[in-house]
């Protein structure tokens, strides 16, 4: 029985290490030179003994059970190929921000949430002395917690009303999980306050601060100077390699059962491409993939229950952080909607003008999403504006998530043969 | 509402450039598609406009009258569609002569196909491999964007007073006395005097639900998209001299032949694949890596290029591989536009202009025989 | 470890991205778009943007939040869209 795990985040690791102890042979394929994911940047996580550990490996291409990987430097040319064959795989690929779309947000100094936590936990470098977060959901405050700790001077801003998550019974009953470190900062967040502009010739200098009304249109409006600004709206699932593999997806995440089946026979999925419910969930999610993805024929104990548990702390912290529609009042003509082929609002709408009413006409025609990130960045804003312009949703949203090529590779690589694999 | 006259069904560049025509004549006519409009095969190509992948015969000389016929229907459609007149490079690295006795031959028919020297070769490609020993130049290979088109097409239509309904599924005919008399859709029956079922490699499906089948099958079709490149990479649509054989092959179930071309957007096209696999559209690697593999042969700074994407689309054939355009005999009134397999933009000016011509009792301006519907092989 | 950055030597430590590099030097951009020219540096630091890219050794589009250097390596600004070599 021979298990491949792809991701070393908590999902993947705990799933690795559930397999390996159901007594199957596993490979464990991450991208990263240290396993952890990004909730452990910095903190490199040891692997299960018995867990073979790819590192700098990418997964590029998935046919069936077969993974295609690439093993070497980031985008370098002279990776090595190979090809795992495996009776399971475990698709623990994360997320990451969703963005949305505001004048300024192309500009230098501009970041995700998660790129200003990566570089202060892994590299204990900050983006810069004055930094506002700015966006929705409790996640933002371990980014605040980072920037604190590398001397960064930092606002929160909230986009949503106070409350939320908070409320839940399980913020009462003291189980956060991760997020219950973070409390104290709750006091730093300004809630229905959000940045809609960054501002700035070659880099930002700085924002835009809105008070915000429910649906997010601005009520009214600051400037404030920064050295850097950090948004996240939620997240998006890291989901090519799901799509691929033909997995059906559930209000924009892989469909998995109580142990972490997907619709594909063989095919698991964990953690945040299932739902984003933080590290906690993603390794007891991982525990009970990996058992099963093994055909252990009963998941470790406690795991369900967590699952279970973290999975309606989950809904209601998507319930919680809703993104309404007024957001798209931020964009002016001249904003661009998709980074990479810099198209604008203007574009799109003329787009749409033109009669694109589906996803991949809509592409073809303004060429948004069809740039380096292939609409990883932009997909899902693009989808909803349209939908939120034409009245209707896009008959193929997924026309933004469909990749076949699961990270990109060169001609030259493509073309080589794998080596075979031990 | 009036009735229409003629009921398009499928709206890809085919149905499109049919519902122009028809409606350039005077016809009321109404256009329906299952899905989004343009959103099929026709969103899958490249946007070829060849003459250069063609013998003499019938569909050269479609392609030929579709070339004459392009620059003033654009020019009456108004719309930006990405035209570029190009040209073709086809390129030899193994046997000469086959090569050079196609531009022969396909001269005598009316084509422009100039015979060039490798050092003129690498003149026109600075980037294109060594290994190149004879090239021959086709100044009449254009490119459009098909998805542009399309839309333009449809957009003529609609502002001479046509009706364009996607997401309408035809599911049959109504008959009276033998002849169509109305469309059946999921939306209620569409009352008209004619039907042309323009369903690119689905029309085998809906010609038999309208009970007439013709005899066309999918054809895979996958291309692969570079990340962007500085302009004048590649200046041409550049293949090997074996494309034409594989486009007239019916044999293997997978082949490669390499073609490879700059797109507006600065990306770099690689295509492309032809593999009989019925409509399944699971991804499988072998075939964007003999993609790869060729198109690094053809050009190898290409190999240190971030390959983006892939997309894969499927190809309407014929047993014969020519088009279906015509009359059908059994169903008076039920019409066909059909089978162009990977030619059909570039080869949609023509038929749509031969369907209304026949439609409307006028002089065809290309022989419509070749194409007929009951053709050995067609008419299942 | 040392490499060189648009010809100017950097000493980095081990296991650094080029990004966290860049940043720590105080640049906030590294390339520049392909059609409006537009500066451009990490975004979204994990690897899923690619606004980050940067040549190395001659070879373009590498992100940089991705990269961990290699002593010698040399890494210049990555100006539109680029051919290797």
């Amino acid at each position: 029985m021979r298990v491949v795990v792809v991701g070393g985040g908590p999902a993947g690791l705990a799933a690795a290490g559930a397999a390996a102890r159901a007594g199957a042979a596993v490979v464990l394929v991450d991208a990263e030179r240290h396993a952890g994911g990004q909730y452990h940047r910095g903190t490199p996580q040891a692997v299960d003994q018995g867990v073979r550990h790819l590192a700098e490996s990418t997964a590029w291409a998935a046919e069936g059970l077969r993974l295609h990987v690439r093993r070497g430097p980031a985008d370098s040319p002279h990776r090595t190929g190979r090809v795992l064959d495996a009776d399971a795989v475990v698709l623990a690929t994360g997320a990451h921000d969703r963005v949305v779309p505001f004048p300024g947000w192309d500009l230098p100094g501009v970041y995700t949430a998660g790129a200003a936590q990566a570089l202060a936990k892994e590299h204990g470098v900050a983006v810069g002395r004055r930094v506002v977060v700015s966006g929705t959901g409790p996640f933002l405050l371990p980014v605040a917690a980072s920037l604190l700790r590398v001397g960064s001077e930092v606002t929160v801003l909230e986009a949503n009303g106070p409350g939320g998550w908070l409320r839940h019974p399980l913020a009462a009953a003291g189980k956060l999980g991760e997020l219950a470190g973070y409390a104290a900062l709750l006091r730093r967040v300004r809630t229905r306050t959000a940045v809609v502009a960054a501002h700035g010739t070659d880099r930002v200098t700085g924002v835009t601060v809105a008070r915000l009304r429910p649906d997010w249109s601005v009520r009214d409006s600051t400037r404030v100077a920064v050295d850097a600004v950090c948004v996240g709206h939620g997240f998006t699932p890291r989901l090519d390699l799901a799509v691929s593999l033909g997995c059906a997806l559930r209000d924009g995440f892989v469909r998995v059962d109580a142990v972490g089946a997907t619709t594909v026979p063989g095919v698991y999925a964990a953690g945040e491409i299932t739902g984003i419910g933080g590290a906690a969930l993603a390794a007891a999610e991982g525990a009970v993939a990996g058992a099963a993805a093994a055909g252990a024929p009963e998941p470790p104990p406690g795991a369900l229950r967590a699952v279970r548990r973290g999975r309606a702390f989950a809904a209601a912290l998507a319930a919680a952080h809703p993104l309404p529609s007024g957001r798209h009042g931020w964009l002016t003509p001249d904003t661009l909607v998709c980074r990479c082929e810099e198209v604008t609002a203007r574009a799109l709408d003329a787009a749409l003008d033109l009669g694109a009413a589906d996803g991949r006409t809509l592409k073809l025609v303004s060429r948004a999403g069809l740039g380096s990130c292939q609409g990883r960045v932009c997909g899902r804003e693009v989808a909803d504006l349209a939908a939120a312009r034409l009245g209707h949703p896009l008959p193929d949203a997924d026309a933004f998530h469909r990749r076949p090529f699961a990270t990109p590779l060169r001609l030259g690589e493509l073309a080589q043969d794998p080596e075979e694999d031990p | 509402m009036r009735n229409p006259d003629v009921v398009v069904v499928g709206a890809g560049v085919i149905g499109a450039a049919c519902a122009e025509a028809l409606s350039a004549a005077g016809l009321r006519v109404t256009v329906l598609d299952r899905g989004p409009l343009g959103a099929g095969t026709s969103a899958a190509g490249e946007g070829n406009v060849l003459v250069s992948d063609k013998g003499p015969g019938p569909e050269l000389d479609l392609a030929l009258a579709s070339l004459r016929r392009w620059p003033d229907l654009l020019a009456d459609l108004g719309a930006d569609v990405e035209w570029d007149a190009k040209g073709g490079l086809v390129v030899a690295t193994g046997a000469v002569e086959p090569l050079l006795d196609l531009a022969a031959a396909q001269r005598s028919a009316g084509v422009d196909a100039r015979p060039l020297t490798p050092a003129e070769a690498f003149d026109l490609e600075p980037h294109l491999t060594r290994a190149v020993v004879a090239a021959v130049h086709y100044p009449q290979d254009a490119q459009v964007q098909p998805v542009l088109v399309t839309k333009a097409l449809l957009a003529a239509v609609r502002r001479r007073g046509g009706v364009l309904r996607p997401g309408v599924r035809a599911l049959g005919v109504r008959l009276a006395h033998g002849a169509v008399a109305a469309v059946r859709t999921a939306d209620g029956d569409v009352p008209c005097g004619a039907a042309v079922i323009a369903c690119g490699p689905w029309s085998g499906e809906v010609s038999a639900a309208f009970g007439a089948p013709v005899s066309v099958l999918p054809r895979r079709g996958v291309v692969l998209v570079t990340a962007a490149l500085p302009p004048g990479t590649v200046r041409h649509k550049v293949y090997d001299a074996d494309y034409v054989g594989a486009v007239a092959s019916g044999d293997a179930d997978l082949q490669v032949s390499t073609v490879v071309e700059a797109t507006a957007g600065g990306t770099v096209l690689i295509g492309s694949s032809r593999e009989r696999v019925g409509f399944d559209a699971s991804p499988r690697v072998e075939v964007p890596r003999a993609l790869a593999r060729r198109a690094v042969g053809l050009f190898p700074v290409l190999r240190d290029v971030p390959v983006l994407r892939s997309y894969g689309g499927f190809r309407p054939y014929a047993p014969d591989h020519l088009p279906v355009i015509g009359a059908d005999p059994r169903r008076p009134g039920l019409w066909h536009a059909t089978g162009h397999e990977g030619a059909g933009i570039g080869l949609a000016a023509a038929t749509g202009r031969l369907l209304a011509e026949l439609v409307t009792g006028a002089d065809p301006h290309v022989d419509p025989r070749p194409f007929r519907v009951d053709r050995p092989g067609v008419c299942a | 470890m040392r490499i060189t950055v648009d010809g100017e030597p950097h000493d980095v430590p081990e296991g650094r991205t080029i990004a966290a590099v860049l940043i720590a030097a105080g640049r906030s951009s590294w390339r520049t778009t392909r059609n409006g020219g537009r500066p451009r540096g990490v975004f979204c630091g994990i690897g899923v943007c690619f606004d980050c890219l940067v040549v190395v050794n001659g070879v373009p589009d590498v992100r940089a939040c991705q990269r961990v250097p290699s002593d010698g390596d040399a890494v210049r600004t990555q100006h539109g869209a680029e051919l290797p070599g």
